[in-house]
């Protein structure tokens, strides 16, 4: 809250003209649209809509292909966020006991930030690809005969490795600021008082990294759930037999592909709650940001 | 250079909270006035309406011949130094100091001639191309004066200037800003809640207190003749024993009154004298002691010199004329 | 550190050591890949090391493409994605930073109506609402421009919300010396604002760069003229299209055109990178 202000009253609107203007254009009309048309159907040829109440959200409710999205979505995120998340805490906590080569270590783990997920997927799509991938070629020695074009298990392994590869760096920086945080006297403290490397881990690091650690499930869980899309796209296309078929593909696919407006948009209001659900747990925890 | 009027100024914030009231200040042209008080009296708020701000809810302030009430800061012909000094950071010293010319759209050379003016009278000319954050909390100091005399504006607005430096940087920077002042003859209205820098600085001190003033006069009218309880524990140090009548009932014209003052400074030991007090605590401070100690279950404090004699209790009399008589319920003075 | 324990210490380097090689394989195997000819991977499996054909291949893509995959040259795809990641990061940044001028300098009717606005559009990710904002782009026949590729992607919660912490944190009396000093607000915000957020505009635009530059699914679906496309969303196309042939090697040596620019971002402004993600996030 600021003492000093400016006491124009038009110019904060040119201000905030450009931001407002692009806001309702394109956020607030279409998502307005996606609400309107989730309570409409339209016949055939887009020509007659009616009202159809709540009946969208019913037939989704009954379709067991929305069923399986929303439970391969579950699955999806969590192995990413656990996965990327684990390997992550590992490497932040080599690397805290780092001294001088702490910023080598982390050039050379931040950088799959920059990657594209589309980007990602490609890569790894190619590291699996059956016929002249390097991984079949090795797990073929072990017996394992990979096919991520016809098993559903191998196609999930590949879009969770390759969505949880790009997000190593940023949980990993996240998680090196945390440790960062936790005062090296509390540590000295743990162990004058006879704990070992360790049960301080456990007892002292775990328990005052758990804000991060809470923030970084929030936000992985987001990432996973809306922007890897370009990892679905690029690699599997939710296939085989719907098997990685997440929400915001399934979106997409319905809307583009199927061209099922009502579904879509009923699964774009979906969408929009499971959304503000999460950013609302967020702010509660970073209440400062809105708190004003 | 002006005279400042503040006739009945007083400020309601919006929530109806009143922070200042009432308040009735003639400034001469040239005055070195020191608003004091503690945190919350109000003084900044004030010296802020001055400045234009705080909008004024009451009343008229006047610069000069004109009624200021809805004029912009920048047209009152005012200048401020802050407390943390509001440099620009990532200006250097040169175009801080020049900003305020360059913005009323003073002529180059002008502008050149006047920063180096005050970078003369204030030594910081070999500082000139550095940033602030380069400069030690006394440089930055001169600069923020400097901002200030560049403008050759018709007042000087000091918020609380010398409260972030250190206690001795702050003895050297109260002596020059009161020698630039008498130096440059502009008219000044400071802002502190330090009663020694009050004292040391002003031609006239207003004692503020609540929102209202207490008292207004010259450092010594005011310390020898405060006009209620609470000027009389403000200004002074060790502050004015501040004693119920009942404790003392003895002391001659204390009938009427509800507190009687004597200031540490005051009381002398004495077989004869009229107090008997039981000694608590000694402060020694080198060139002077102090001693603390309680009579008819009232705290009182004296200043003896270091080679006076001490022992559990002290009889004590007073100077002459050195009892300040206060009424029962307001703490007014009575003469 | 408290005890050493040169057990410890080797084990956290092995472990940062491998972790460095599993971040890295996948790089490490795509350009190894757009190092050699279509033929070398007829053996079965791709080589290990890099061969004699980067040079080769990298010219090959930049400048003509794979005419067969209907996509342009790689040159003209970055130039895109350039251009639309330009666009993006700088539209972002200064409709974010007025915006945010306005809701902290100023106060005026519906100013927190203004602000929930821009707050909700972190709610509201083109995933989300990717049919009826599609609709509206091509109402507007903002299809197949650079105008649609990046106006639709700059309103941003984020960057309104990290401005308006910067501004918070500038001292009141800054701006009161600068009302002093005759300044009125947008030349308050030209002189004083806007180079006191200096390095908050560069770490910001580091993270937006990438953010515009890894765009996929909004390029793919409003850009049907190859005159526009993508890097990131072409290769994708590209892909798709050599499927079954054996062109990996042009696929790879554009997936490795794809990441330079952002990654070179990332490792050259890594300070500034790193600052911008923590403080887009708090």
């Amino acid at each position: 809250m600021k003492r000093t202000l400016f006491r124009n009253q038009l110019l904060p609107w040119l201000l905030l003209a450009p931001q407002l203007a692009i806001t309702f254009i394109f956020f607030l009309w279409p998502a307005a649209q996606a609400v309107r048309q989730s309570f409409l159907r339209q016949d055939a040829f887009g020509i007659n809509t009616t009202f159809v109440g709540l009946s969208n959200f019913q037939a989704l409710w009954n379709s067991p292909e929305y069923l399986n999205s929303l439970q391969v979505t579950a699955v999806f995120a969590v192995l990413v966020t656990v996965l990327s998340m684990g390997f992550a805490l590992l490497l932040a906590v080599a690397v805290d006991r780092m001294i001088r080569s702490t910023s080598v270590y982390t050039t050379l783990l931040v950088w799959p930030y920059a990657v594209a997920p589309a980007v990602a997927g490609i890569l790894w799509w190619f590291i699996f690809n059956p016929t002249i991938g390097v991984m079949p070629y090795f797990l073929d020695a072990i017996g394992y005969d990979w096919n991520h074009i016809s098993s559903k298990t191998d196609a999930m392994t590949l879009v969770v490795i390759a969505s949880a590869w790009k997000q190593i760096s940023y949980n990993f920086l996240f998680f090196v600021a945390g440790l960062q945080s936790v005062p090296a006297s509390l540590r000295e403290a743990a162990a004058i008082d006879g704990a070992g490397p360790v049960r301080r881990f456990f007892d002292i690091t775990v328990p005052l990294l758990s804000p991060t650690t809470f923030f970084l499930l929030v936000v992985n869980i987001v990432y996973a759930m809306f922007d890897t899309f370009g990892v679905i796209d690029a690699t599997t296309e939710g296939g085989p037999a719907q098997a990685t078929n997440i929400l915001v593909y399934k979106v997409y696919f319905d809307g583009f592909v199927g061209q099922n407006m009502g579904s879509s948009a009923a699964q774009s209001v979906i969408l929009m709650l499971i959304v503000i659900a999460l950013t609302v747990v967020q702010f509660r925890y970073v209440e400062k940001k809105v708190a004003y | 250079m002006a005279s400042i009027t503040l006739d009945k100024v007083g400020k309601i914030y919006a929530g109806g909270t009143r922070a200042v009231g009432d308040v009735n200040i003639d400034i001469a042209d040239g005055e070195f006035i020191v608003l004091v008080g503690p945190s919350g009296c109000g003084k900044s708020t004030l010296l802020r309406m001055v400045a234009g701000l705080e909008s004024i809810s009451e009343g008229t302030v006047r610069i000069g011949d004109r009624v200021v009430n809805d004029i912009e800061p920048a047209d009152r012909d005012i200048a401020m130094v802050f407390q943390n000094y509001a440099l620009y950071p990532h200006m250097s010293v040169r175009q801080n100091l020049a900003y305020g010319l360059k913005n009323r759209g003073t002529p180059k050379p002008e502008i050149e001639r006047r920063v180096a003016e005050a970078a003369e009278i204030l030594q910081i000319g070999p500082f000139l191309d550095r940033k602030p954050r380069a400069l030690s909390g006394g440089q930055r100091q001169r600069v923020a004066m400097g901002r200030a005399i560049v403008r050759e504006p018709a007042a000087f607005l000091f918020d609380e200037p010398l409260s972030n430096l250190d206690a001795k940087l702050r003895v050297t920077m109260r002596l020059e800003i009161k020698e630039l002042q008498r130096r440059l003859r502009t008219t000044s209205i400071y802002v502190t809640h330090d009663q020694l820098e009050a004292m040391t600085l002003a031609d006239r001190l207003v004692v503020l207190n609540a929102g209202r003033i207490e008292q207004i006069g010259t450092p010594l009218e005011v310390y020898r003749k405060p006009a209620s309880t609470f000027v009389a524990s403000f200004i002074g140090s060790p502050a004015m024993n501040l004693i119920s009548s009942t404790a003392l009932p003895h002391l001659p014209g204390v009938a009427h009154a509800g507190t009687i003052g004597i200031r540490p400074e005051d009381l002398t030991v004495s077989a004869t004298g009229p107090i008997l007090m039981d000694v608590l605590a000694v402060e020694e401070l080198g060139a002077q002691r102090l001693v603390h100690g309680q009579t008819g279950g009232e705290r009182l404090t004296v200043t003896l010199s270091s080679n006076a004699e001490l022992s559990d209790s002290l009889r004590l009399d007073y100077r002459p004329g050195s009892l300040h008589l206060f009424t029962a319920g307001e703490g007014r003075r009575i003469d | 550190m408290i005890e050493n324990r040169p057990g410890l210490n080797l084990l956290a380097h092995l472990t940062l050591m491998l972790g460095v090689a599993i971040v890295a394989l996948p790089v490490w195997v795509a350009f190894v890949a757009s190092t050699h000819t279509a033929t070398d991977f007829m053996s079965g499996t791709i080589p290990l090391w890099p061969g004699p054909h980067l040079i080769e291949n990298y010219s090959q893509m930049l400048g003509a493409g794979v005419s067969t995959s209907g996509t342009p040259p790689v040159g003209t795809m970055m130039l895109n994605s350039l251009i639309m990641a330009l666009l993006i990061a700088c539209g972002k940044i200064a409709i974010s930073i007025t915006s945010a001028f306005a809701i902290v300098y100023f106060r005026f009717p519906l100013r927190n109506m203004a602000f929930w606005c821009i707050f909700i559009t972190m709610m509201l990710p083109v995933e989300v609402r990717i049919v009826p904002t599609f609709q509206v782009v091509a109402d507007l026949g903002m299809l197949n421009s650079y105008a649609g590729l990046s106006i639709p992607l700059i309103a941003s919660a984020t960057a309104t919300f990290l401005f308006r912490q910067v501004f918070l944190t500038i001292p009141d009396e800054l701006t009161e010396a600068a009302r002093i000093d005759g300044a009125g607000p947008m030349k308050f915000f030209r002189d004083i604002l806007l180079p006191l957020s200096r390095t908050n505009i560069a770490a910001l635009f580091v993270i937006l760069f990438i953010y515009g530059w890894n765009q996929y699914l909004w390029p793919l679906l409003i850009t049907t003229s190859s005159d526009y496309y993508t890097i990131v969303a072409g290769i994708k196309r590209m892909a798709d299209a050599v499927d079954g042939l054996p062109q990996w090697h042009l696929v790879m040596a554009t997936a490795m055109l794809a990441m330079l620019p952002p990654v070179a971002v990332v490792i050259g402004m890594q300070r500034l990178f790193v600052k911008g993600l923590v403080e887009t996030e708090k």
